[in-house]
């Protein structure tokens, strides 16, 4: 973006971008705590959270962070770090996530089980 | 001494200048940063019998009931502010306007501490509670992430700190690379912004 020279008109359309992005980044800040309030079940409320986070990061990438025309390296160079970002999260679901210790133990249920156990004598 | 060379005109083989290519590298290691520790969110969250975990004498049902939603709302507003404020220096700086362009990066910095008032407020509240990292696996990962998330908040504010102050001088002889500077610190910036808009729905409101 900074390669080539730009011109104060050329600048003063991205201000104008850069404003309506504010805009737009605080109506959907509201959106997403708005969402929250109405608690959806886990399903929906992790999707439309994610989506909307989604939208709010691409266009501070986008536009705040000009890779909406940058250089094929960075653009390059950042495709190989989303997908090893995805591997990263993937890595619960890969593994074995069934259980994972805690070291902590909910009190009800050791309760329900010690109830359960105590029932067979 | 020889000068660096690259600093303003672009490398002919990756067509940016080299500070640019530099931070993009950077910001691809912070990715994977902040990507294991959302790895680690996911893990622990899906392993446990209740989420967040069930603190014994305390009744909630969802994060929302124990993390301050109103004001983590108003810390976004803040931090994409900030962002906005950014571009806005990066964009009079490259008119020319120096004077604009220092405002714009004062009231950044105002935002970084107004931010990191508002962190303190938050923590504060929880430690007096008594709930700390290690109270359980939820206050535990919100700590890490928001703590960490906070110190890029830090790091960011001395950097903008040093260029406003000592660091402008630059602006006399060499205007553009100091605009290139302003534009490095900025996608750091704004990847700092970035993470906080995950982070905030993650682990406040789901």
């Amino acid at each position: 973006m900074s390669e080539h020279e730009m011109t104060n008109e050329e600048i003063q359309e991205h201000i104008k971008v850069y404003l309506k992005v504010f805009a737009a980044l605080l109506v959907l800040t509201g959106v997403t705590v708005g969402v929250a309030y109405v608690h959806l079940p886990i399903g929906p409320a992790v999707a439309v959270a994610l989506i909307i986070a989604s939208i709010k990061g691409s266009l501070v990438a986008a536009e705040f962070m000009h890779l909406k025309g940058e250089k094929k390296w960075v653009v390059y160079s950042l495709i190989l770090t989303a997908f090893m970002f995805l591997v990263c999260l993937l890595v619960p679901v890969l593994g074995d996530s069934n259980y994972v210790e805690t070291g902590w133990h909910n009190p009800l249920i050791v309760d329900q089980e010690a109830a359960a156990g105590g029932g067979h004598h | 001494m020889e000068e660096i060379p690259y600093t303003v005109e672009p490398r002919p083989d990756t067509g940016l200048y080299n500070g640019k290519f530099g931070i993009w590298m950077f910001l691809a290691s912070e990715v994977m940063l902040f990507g294991a520790l959302f790895s680690a969110y996911v893990l622990l969250r899906t392993g446990a019998q209740a989420w967040p975990p069930v603190i014994p004498g305390e009744s909630y049902m969802t994060a929302m009931e124990i993390l301050n939603v109103p004001l983590a709302t108003l810390n976004t507003a803040v931090l994409i502010l900030s962002s906005v404020t950014v571009v806005l220096a990066w964009a009079n700086l490259k008119m020319g306007d120096f004077a604009k362009g220092k405002m714009y990066i004062w009231i950044t910095i105002a935002c970084s501490v107004g931010f990191m008032v508002i962190k303190t407020i938050e923590y504060s509240s929880k430690f007096a509670h008594g709930w700390g990292p290690s109270t359980n696996n939820f206050f535990g990962i919100y700590f890490t992430m928001t703590g960490l998330h906070g110190l890029h908040v830090v790091g960011g504010l001395v950097v903008w700190l040093y260029l406003v102050t000592v660091g402008s001088k630059m602006w006399e002889t060499e205007p553009e690379r100091y605009t290139n500077r302003i534009e490095v610190t900025g996608l750091y910036w704004h990847f700092v912004d970035l993470v906080w808009i995950f982070l905030f729905p993650t682990i406040y409101l789901l």
